[in-house]
């Protein structure tokens, strides 16, 4: 399936929106870091994990997706939660640990959880398998429509906890879809020296289900791949594996030197850009004017600069509030 | 507790017959773990469940206990409210993610936009010769990682009473049961826990301990099996015209730290009684709460007895060795009399 002129307008602005987000978080965690990078210090203190470059699966996936539907993320969050529509002033806030955040600035960047659109994260790798699986089948119990998406990264499949979730999901043939994010690298140990097999799709022969691979983080063939694999667990027709290669453009994370990448490798990637390329594709296809992109990516600027806006102008949270939500 | 003719139930029956009315009103309850549907559970708790509700809401899971746990956090925050089973609580090291990380932290990572309202049932103990992997209680490792709400129930009548209050809960709740208070024949079962029952729901308030005997020279604070050791020890003290009073802390978390100060300023004496670890532990912080708060109510130093800090042996004397029993207790008292 190819997406209608409409998605490509919606998928284009939410990769537009990402990179422009993460670009500008980027630009403000060196603030207070420097000349000596502490972690502790700057408007955004702790880990920063970037999803430059890994744009298509999450449009490309969340396309398929609405509010309804449940979506489990990673330490690498942004991208999958601006597609799945979290609210982008408060995860801003959230990212800056202000009290008007998601959570109150209880869990920062790796904890982004928003409950109107389903989205929930975990920072352990492999762990939002089981919650994932856990929301599809309480929407099969309860005979509810909704599918869950676990995104995942090719790491988190040499995980027990993943394969275990895998299994679960095919026994009970639950309406679930498991995304692989294959940027190539966990932190610095590439996929080749950690993995038993090329293709991680292959696995899902362990389980009895279809799994595919996607080359070349094209947000048109995600879309495809995705909406066949959500149109089946929607159908009760049970879970998708997919493997999506991707790129991830920057570090693990800020500060990340890179030291561990082959010399010439971010070059190439940077040549590859997913957003150059959608756009190219869309005038080429006469999906788009160029009136009509300029205007997206004006647009997903403003929306990144109010959200930023909104969070560096927040109150910082009262510090007795940790004491407070631990229960419901 | 107990009159004529009144009905009497194990821990096993009154919590399966809590699930069972808990699921014929509510119908976002379900069951699921390991061995739970035709079997009835390892330790009888799920018993008849399969037969009244069918597989779809008891369901046998693989021996997946990271997957199913982690399936239960994200089927509670999506508005069911499961109820599963880690079969014996030394198998938390497979799976321990998705409880302390995912289970313990999600209601709090999103400002109490999630609600987590499920209930991890476990069995805890040992004595019968089962070894260090399956005969722990680790009440304490549990109760130290904030965000689960913690239950051990001693007696059949709070066992009832505690399920259905975890399974309303909005927050997780580790609902701790001891192997040998279940009233399974085989495992050598402690009377004392197989008491009367009403036919009706109702709830034990999480949170809350109990004085289960009244005395004033000696407090024994313990939960669980403890408490069975307690009363025996309690019996015994009165011989010797010592009065003890049993506080039953019925919850870990919250502690009812209240009532522990409250029996310790009366009696002045405290021994703690805990079958988990010494070390770092439950019985640590009984102490820890009267001390902290007022040290001049106690006329001796408190005692306690725990498990020493080795691994659970086999051997039945070594095991036996190492365990609470009535007669550790009445020595502890002896000890704060030669003081």
């Amino acid at each position: 399936m190819t997406p209608t002129r409409e998605e490509q307008h919606w998928m284009y602005r939410n990769m537009v929106t990402s990179r422009r987000f993460e670009e500008t978080i980027a630009g403000i965690y060196f603030e207070g870091k420097t000349p000596v990078f502490n972690m502790a210090n700057g408007p955004i203190p702790g880990e920063m994990h970037l999803s430059d470059g890994q744009e298509p699966v999450a449009v490309g996936v969340c396309a398929h997706l609405n509010s309804d539907d449940v979506v489990t993320a990673t330490h690498r969050p942004h991208h999958q939660a601006i597609a799945k529509g979290v609210d982008l002033d408060k995860m801003a806030a959230e990212i800056f640990g202000k009290k008007t955040g998601l959570s109150g600035g209880r869990g920062g960047h790796m904890h982004i959880f928003d409950a109107d659109v389903n989205f929930a994260c975990s920072g352990i790798i492999a762990q939002g398998m089981g919650p994932a699986i856990g929301a599809a089948l309480s929407r099969k119990m309860q005979n509810k429509p909704g599918v869950a998406v676990a995104f995942v990264g090719e790491g988190a499949v040499n995980q027990g906890g993943w394969h275990e979730a895998m299994n679960l999901a095919a026994v009970w043939n639950l309406p679930f879809v498991c995304v692989i994010e294959d940027n190539a690298w966990g932190i610095s140990v590439s996929k080749e020296a950690s993995t038993a097999v090329t293709n991680n799709a292959d696995r899902a022969a362990a389980y009895g289900i279809p799994g595919k691979r996607i080359e070349g983080n094209d947000p048109f063939a995600i879309y495809d791949a995705a909406g066949e694999a959500i149109s089946r667990a929607r159908a009760g027709e049970g879970p998708t594996l997919l493997e999506i290669e991707t790129y991830r453009l920057a570090g693990h994370f800020m500060g990340d030197a890179e030291g561990y990448r082959p010399e010439g490798e971010k070059d190439a990637l940077f040549e590859k850009d997913p957003i150059p390329k959608m756009r190219a594709k869309m005038l080429a296809d006469d999906a788009a004017t160029e009136a009509e992109l300029d205007a997206i990516e004006a647009e997903s600027a403003a929306r990144v600069e109010a959200a930023i806006k909104f969070a560096r102008e927040s109150e910082e949270p009262a510090p007795e509030d940790a004491l407070t939500a631990v229960f419901a | 507790m107990n009159k004529p003719n009144e009905r009497k139930l194990t821990i096993a029956r009154a919590m399966a017959e809590a699930m069972q009315q808990e699921m014929k009103i509510d119908p976002s309850v379900f069951v699921m773990g390991e061995d739970i549907g035709a079997l009835g559970g390892v330790y009888g708790n799920t018993r008849g469940l399969l037969d009244e509700f069918g597989s779809e809401r008891v369901r046998d899971t693989p021996i997946s206990e990271t997957a199913f746990i982690g399936a239960a956090v994200g089927a509670a925050q999506d508005g069911m409210r499961p109820v599963v089973e880690l079969m014996f609580v030394d198998f938390f090291g497979v799976c321990f993610d998705a409880i302390y990380n995912l289970m313990a932290k999600n209601i709090y990572f999103s400002g109490g936009n999630f609600k987590v309202p499920m209930v991890l049932m476990t069995s805890t103990g040992g004595g019968y010769s089962d070894a260090g992997q399956h005969s722990q209680c680790v009440y304490g490792t549990f109760a130290h990682l904030p965000g689960m709400k913690v239950v051990a129930p001693s007696n059949a009548y709070d066992a009832k009473g505690l399920m259905t209050a975890a399974m309303r809960d909005d927050s997780p709740v580790v609902y701790m049961y001891h192997k040998s208070l279940q009233g399974m024949g085989w495992l050598g079962t402690e009377a004392g826990a197989t008491v009367h029952v009403p036919e009706e729901s109702y709830t034990v308030e999480i949170g809350k301990a109990k004085v289960v005997r009244e005395g004033s020279d000696v407090t024994i604070v313990s939960l669980g099996m403890g408490v069975h050791n307690a009363l025996k020890a309690a019996a015994k003290l009165e011989a010797q015209g010592v009065s003890a009073e049993v506080v039953d802390l019925v919850s870990l978390v919250p502690l009812d730290r209240e009532s522990i100060r409250a029996s310790v300023a009366k009696t002045g004496r405290l021994i703690v009684v805990d079958e988990d670890y010494m070390s770092y532990g439950v019985s640590g912080e009984i102490i820890a709460t009267v001390t902290e708060h007022d040290i001049s109510v106690l006329k001796a130093a408190p005692k306690r007895i725990a498990f020493p800090d080795v691994p659970i042996p086999f051997s039945r004397v070594m095991e036996q060795h190492c365990l609470p029993n009535p007669d550790k207790i009445v020595a502890a008292w002896n000890d704060i009399k030669a003081a």
